[in-house]
C-alpha cells in the first residue's frame, strides 16, 4: 500500500479553512508522562456552529481542550483562533472549566464570580460601575439565576454551579465559547437552561464547543461531533461522523452493539 | 495605667512596630490560606537564618540592608528549589517543603556554629523569638515628642522600615487585588483570561518573604509564622466574602499584636513577677486563642461548598 | 578523629549517642515512610513544634516539686503529654472547621511553639534558666551529655524501632490504600492513630540529638530519598530506615570527631547529601534520567507526527519537527520527502489504519488500551494478526479524513 504525497493546492485551501476557523487545532501532542493523553490531534472548528467533542473517559477529551488554550502545555501542536496565535485574541474566547476544578468553599459570592468573566473589561485596578453590575445580573437573569446574586457560592447546589460558571463566560462577551462538561452530574432543569443558552448564543452568531459525555443527547443538541480517542477518530457533522462505525473505533469494544446501533440511528 | 512620659518612649514603638509587623504578614496570608500554601510562611521564616548569617559573613557586619537582602535570597532560593523538587522529583509539597526548609536551617545553624559571632548580636535563639522588647524609643519625654524632628530623628530604625514594608505589602494586594481573587479561585480560568498566574504565585510568595524577613528583623520567626496563618485562618470563621476576610485578619492582627505586647510586659507584673516574658511568643499565643475563639463560636466555621475534586 | 568516631571509638557517651542516633533515624525514616505515603509529612512539624510547652511544663513541674527540674524522662513525658495535645488540636480544627490541614499545621505549630517561647523565659525569669539546658531541646545538643540521658536515647529508639516492628503490616496497608485497609476491616482511624503515636515517640526520643525544629527532616528526607529508588511500598519503608539510620549514624559520629559541630545539623545536612544525590542520578525517577527520557520522548513524538503529516500531505508548521525529519535524513532542505522519507512517512501511515482497526475491533481490545500514537503495532500484534488486518484494510470503508 502506497500513499499520495502531498500536492501544494491542497495546502493551500487548508491555510484558508484555518484562517476563518474559530478555532483550530494541527499536530496537537499533549502528554502526562511518557504517555500521550492526546496524540497528534487536529480539529477545525466551523464558526458559528454547535460542536460536541466526545470520546470515552480519559480519551483525552478536556485535555484537548485545555492544551488549545494554554493551560496545560501541549509537547508539539499549533493553535489558531480565528487565524491568529491564541494570546492576541484572549478576548474573544469564554471558557467553562469543570466545575470541580475548583473548590466552592472559596469566601465570594455568585455576582463577584460573575463579575470575574469582566476582567479584560476592567483591567487590574478599573472600577465596577452600575453598568457592570446590572451586565453581571442580566447574565445571572439569562442563566437563571438571578435570585441568587448574593448567596455565598458554596451554597449552591451542581446545577447552579455550573450555571453561574456559564453566566461567567458570558459576561465575558466572547465569539468563541468552550466548555468542559457542563452537563456532568446536573439536574434535568440546568441542562435543558444551559442546552438552551447556549442555543441562543449559536443564534448569535457565536461558536459553541463542548466536551461532552452523553451520547444519547448529542443528536439533539449539536450540529456537528469530533470524536477522540487519543487520536481524532473523526470530525464532521452528526450525520457524517457520528456513526456506528466511528463509536466502534472511538469506543471500541466499551459499547455494546445494540447500543451503537441505537444512537448511530437515533 | 500609664501616662504618656512612659508610654511613649518604652511601648509606643514596640507596639507599633508589633502591629506593622502583624498586619503585613496577614495580609498576604490571606491568599496563601487559601491557595492551600500557608506552610510557606514556615518554610520562608525558617529559612531567614541561613540568610542572614550568609549574609554577615559576606558583608562581615551586623547591619540591617545586607541581612534583609540576604534573608530575602534566601527565601526566594528556597521558593525555587521547593518548586524544583517537586517539580522535578514529582514529591508532595509538603514533603517537598520539609525537605528544603529544614536543610537550609540545619546549614544556616552550621555556619552559625562554625563562625565566631561572639562579638555581634546574632544567635539562633534572637532569630526565634526576636527583640521586640528593647525598640524602645529613648529619645521621647511624652506625646508631644510625635511633633519633635529631633526626637523623631531616634526613632529606632525598625519602625520606619516595618511601615514601609507594610505600604510596600498593602500596594501589592491593592494593585492585583483582582488578578490574584481570580486565579485564587480558578486558576485555569484566569490563564484564560491572559492573566500570568504562574508570575503571580512567585510574586505573592516574594512579597510575603518580604513581610516576613522584615517582620523577623524586629520581631522573630515564630511571630512570622504566627501572623501568616492564624489571624487569615480566624477570619475565615467570621465571613464569606473575601474583602471581609481581609478585613476581619488585619483587625485579629492588631489586637494580637496589641494584647500580646501588653500581656508579656504587664501580665508577670499583675502575677506578682518582676520581669516581663517574651512578647513574640505572648503575641502568638493570643493570635492562636483568637483562632480558638472563632473556630468553636464564628459564624461562618463550617465547610460550605462541596470540597474540591469531586 | 573520624574514623575513630565513625568506628565507635571515641568513648562511651559518644557510643551511645551514636547508636542511639542510628535506632533512632532508622525509626524515624520508617515512621516517616508512613506519614510521606499519607501525604501527611508534615504534620510531624506540627507535632515536634508542639513539644516545647510540655518541656517547659514538666521542667516548672519537676522544680516547683522539690525534684531535679532537667531529668530528661520526665521532660519528655512532658513534651509527649503536649504534642498529643497539639495533634488533637490540629484534628479538631481539619474536622470540625473549613480549614484545610496544612492551616490547622501551621496554626498548631506557630502557637504552641509561641507558647512555648513565653514559657521558656517565665523559666529564665525564675533564675534558673541557663542551668535548665532547655535551649538544647531546640536544636539538640549531644555534647556533655549524661550517662543516663545517653541510655534514655538508646533505649527509646530501641522501643520505636520495636513499636514498628510489631505494626508495620497494617501501617503499611493503610499508609499505601486506606480505602483497601477499610474494607479489609482494618480500623483505619485507630491504626492513624498509631502511627501518629509513633511520630511522637519519634519525636520525643529525637528531641534531645536533633532537637525539635530538626527533627521533622529526620521524618522526611529518607523517605523522600527512599522513594526515588523504587516503586514498592515496602521497599521504600526498608530503604528509608537504611538512609535514616545511616545518616543519623555517620552525622552523630561526624559530630563527635570535631568541635563546633553540631549533632542536629550534621545528621540533617548527612541525611539531605542522600537525598540530592538520588534526586538526580536515581534510574528511573531521578532529574537526569527524567529528563534524558522526555527528551527523547519530545523528538520520537515530532518525528512520528512529521511522517504522518507527509503521509497525508499536510503541512508542517513546527520547526522542529522540519529540523529532526532533515536531520534523520527523511526530508531535504527544501522540505520535500526523500524516498527514505516517503517509505517510512507510509509505513506510519499504514500503522496508522491498522492500530484503527484494532481499536475498532472488541477481539483485540487488550491490544489497542495499549494504544498511544507511538508504540509500534509489531510489539502488540503477532504477523498474523497483521496480515489479517492488512486484508481488512482492503475494505470499502474510510474513517480517517
Amino acid at each position: 500500500m502506497t500513499v499520495e504525497l502531498a500536492n501544494t493546492c491542497e495546502t493551500q485551501d487548508q491555510d484558508a479553512l484555518i484562517a476563518q476557523s474559530p478555532l483550530s487545532i494541527r499536530g496537537l501532542t499533549v502528554s502526562y508522562g511518557e504517555k500521550p493523553a492526546v496524540f497528534s490531534v487536529d480539529m477545525t472548528v466551523k464558526p458559528g456552529q454547535m460542536t460536541a467533542i466526545i470520546g470515552p473517559n480519559g480519551a483525552g477529551k478536556s485535555t484537548m481542550l485545555k492544551a488549545a488554550l494554554g493551560i496545560v502545555p501541549p509537547v508539539s501542536g499549533r493553535v489558531q483562533v480565528f487565524g491568529r496565535a491564541l494570546d492576541e485574541q484572549r478576548a474573544r474566547i469564554a471558557y467553562v472549566p469543570q466545575r470541580a476544578s475548583v473548590d466552592w468553599d472559596f469566601p465570594t459570592r455568585v455576582i463577584d464570580v460573575v463579575l470575574m468573566g469582566l476582567y479584560r473589561e476592567l483591567g487590574l485596578l478599573g472600577r465596577i460601575k452600575a453598568s457592570h453590575r446590572a451586565k453581571a445580573m442580566d447574565c445571572l437573569d439569562r442563566v437563571g439565576m438571578g435570585d441568587f446574586a448574593e448567596r455565598q457560592i458554596g451554597q449552591l447546589s451542581g446545577g447552579q454551579q455550573q450555571r453561574v460558571f456559564l453566566a461567567r463566560a458570558l459576561a465575558q462577551g466572547a465569539d468563541l465559547y468552550l466548555l468542559d462538561e457542563p452537563f456532568a452530574g446536573v439536574d434535568a432543569a440546568t441542562e435543558k437552561a444551559i442546552i438552551s443558552v447556549l442555543k441562543s448564543l449559536r443564534e448569535a452568531g457565536k461558536t459553541v464547543v463542548v466536551v461532552h459525555h452523553d451520547l444519547a443527547t448529542v443528536t439533539e443538541y449539536f450540529d456537528n461531533v469530533f470524536l477522540i480517542n487519543t487520536r481524532r477518530v473523526a470530525e464532521g457533522t452528526v450525520a457524517e461522523a457520528f456513526t456506528e462505525a466511528t463509536l466502534q473505533v472511538a469506543y471500541g469494544g466499551r459499547l455494546a452493539t445494540t447500543q451503537v446501533d441505537q444512537l448511530a440511528r437515533a | 495605667m500609664m501616662n504618656g512620659e512612659e508610654f511613649v518612649p518604652l511601648s509606643l514603638t514596640p507596639m507599633l512596630i508589633g502591629i506593622f509587623a502583624a498586619i503585613a504578614c496577614a495580609l498576604p496570608g490571606n491568599f496563601l490560606l487559601l491557595r492551600r500554601q500557608a506552610l510557606i510562611g514556615d518554610a520562608i521564616s525558617h529559612v531567614v537564618l541561613p540568610g542572614i548569617v550568609v549574609a554577615f559573613l559576606i558583608s562581615g557586619a551586623i547591619t540591617a540592608w545586607p541581612m534583609m537582602l540576604g534573608a530575602a535570597g534566601a527565601a526566594v532560593v528556597a521558593v525555587m528549589l521547593i518548586e524544583a523538587i517537586r517539580r522535578l522529583g514529582k514529591i508532595e509539597p509538603g514533603a517537598a517543603m520539609g525537605v528544603v526548609f529544614t536543610t537550609m536551617f540545619a546549614g544556616g545553624v552550621l555556619l552559625l556554629e562554625q563562625t565566631d559571632t561572639s562579638t555581634v548580636h546574632l544567635d539562633v535563639e534572637h532569630a526565634l523569638y526576636g527583640n521586640l522588647e528593647s525598640l524602645i524609643w529613648l529619645d521621647a519625654v511624652g506625646w508631644s515628642s510625635l511633633l519633635d524632628p529631633e526626637a523623631l530623628r531616634h526613632l529606632p530604625v525598625e519602625l520606619p522600615r516595618m511601615a514601609l514594608t507594610l505600604v510596600g505589602v498593602c500596594l501589592f494586594i491593592a494593585l492585583f487585588w483582582r488578578a490574584l481573587k481570580i486565579s485564587t479561585f480558578d486558576e485555569g480560568f484566569a490563564r484564560t483570561m491572559g492573566i500570568r498566574t504562574n508570575a503571580l504565585g512567585l510574586g505573592l510568595v516574594i512579597t510575603a518573604a518580604v513581610a516576613a524577613v522584615a517582620a523577623f528583623d524586629a520581631v522573630g520567626s515564630i511571630i512570622v509564622i504566627a501572623m501568616f496563618i492564624c489571624p487569615p485562618a480566624a477570619a475565615r470563621m467570621m465571613t464569606n466574602r473575601l474583602e471581609g476576610q481581609i478585613a476581619w485578619s488585619v483587625g485579629f492582627a492588631m489586637v494580637s499584636a496589641v494584647l500580646g505586647y501588653v500581656l508579656a510586659g504587664y501580665g508577670p507584673l499583675w502575677m506578682g513577677g518582676s520581669d516581663a516574658v517574651s512578647a513574640a511568643g505572648m503575641i502568638a499565643t493570643v493570635s492562636g486563642v483568637i483562632l480558638a475563639i472563632s473556630a468553636k463560636f464564628g459564624p461562618c466555621r463550617s465547610r460550605a461548598g462541596a470540597p474540591a475534586g469531586i | 578523629m573520624l574514623l575513630d568516631a565513625l568506628l565507635l571509638q571515641l568513648g562511651y557517651n559518644a557510643t551511645l549517642v551514636a547508636i542511639g542516633a542510628a535506632l533512632l533515624g532508622t525509626a524515624a525514616g520508617i515512621t516517616g515512610t508512613f506519614l510521606f505515603l499519607r501525604k501527611r509529612a508534615l504534620v510531624s512539624d506540627a507535632v515536634s513544634h508542639a513539644t516545647l510547652p510540655g518541656v517547659c511544663i514538666a521542667f516548672l513541674l519537676m522544680a516547683a516539686f522539690g525534684a531535679d527540674g532537667r531529668n530528661l524522662a520526665g521532660l519528655l513525658l512532658g513534651s509527649a503529654v503536649s504534642a498529643g495535645i497539639g495533634l488533637w488540636c490540629m484534628n479538631w480544627l481539619t474536622r470540625n472547621t473549613r480549614l484545610a490541614e496544612d492551616a490547622a499545621i501551621g496554626a498548631v505549630l506557630s502557637v504552641f511553639f509561641g507558647f512555648g517561647i513565653v514559657l521558656l523565659t517565665v523559666i529564665q525569669i525564675l533564675g534558673v534558666g541557663r542551668q535548665a539546658g532547655l535551649e538544647g531541646f531546640l536544636l539538640g545538643s549531644t555534647a556533655g551529655m549524661l550517662y543516663s540521658d545517653a541510655l534514655v536515647i538508646a533505649g527509646g529508639g530501641a522501643l520505636s524501632l520495636l513499636m514498628i516492628l510489631l505494626t508495620r503490616r497494617p501501617m503499611t496497608l493503610v499508609a499505601f490504600d486506606p480505602e483497601y485497609a477499610a474494607a479489609r476491616g482494618l480500623p483505619v482511624e485507630r491504626i492513624d492513630m498509631l502511627m501518629m503515636g509513633l511520630v511522637m515517640a519519634v519525636t520525643v526520643v529525637g528531641l534531645k540529638i536533633v532537637g525539635l525544629i530538626l527533627i521533622v527532616a529526620l521524618l522526611i528526607i529518607p523517605a523522600v530519598t527512599a522513594r526515588f529508588w523504587t516503586e514498592r511500598s515496602d521497599h521504600v519503608v526498608l530503604l528509608a530506615g537504611l538512609f535514616g539510620g545511616l545518616a543519623s549514624y555517620v552525622g552523630a559520629a561526624l559530630s563527635a570527631s570535631a568541635p563546633n559541630l553540631p549533632t542536629g545539623p550534621i545528621i540533617v545536612l548527612v541525611s539531605f547529601g542522600f537525598f540530592a544525590l538520588s534526586l538526580f542520578l536515581a534510574p528511573n525517577r531521578g532529574v537526569l534520567a527524567a529528563v534524558m527520557r522526555h527528551m527523547r520522548f519530545q523528538r520520537r513524538v515530532h518525528l512520528r507526527q512529521g511522517l504522518l503529516a507527509l503521509a497525508q500531505g499536510q503541512a508542517i508548521y513546527e520547526s522542529l519537527t522540519l529540523r529532526l525529519l532533515r536531520r534523520a535524513g527523511l526530508v531535504r532542505a527544501d522540505g520535500v520527502a526523500t524516498e527514505r522519507g516517503k517509505a517510512r512517512a507510509s509505513k506510519a501511515l499504514r500503522d496508522e489504519r491498522r492500530w484503527e482497526i484494532v481499536r475498532g475491533d472488541m477481539a483485540h481490545e487488550a491490544a489497542a488500551a495499549l494504544y498511544d500514537g507511538l508504540r509500534d503495532i509489531e510489539t502488540v500484534l503477532t504477523q498474523d494478526q497483521i496480515v489479517e488486518i492488512d486484508r481488512r484494510i482492503g475494505g470499502p470503508r474510510e474513517v480517517l479524513s
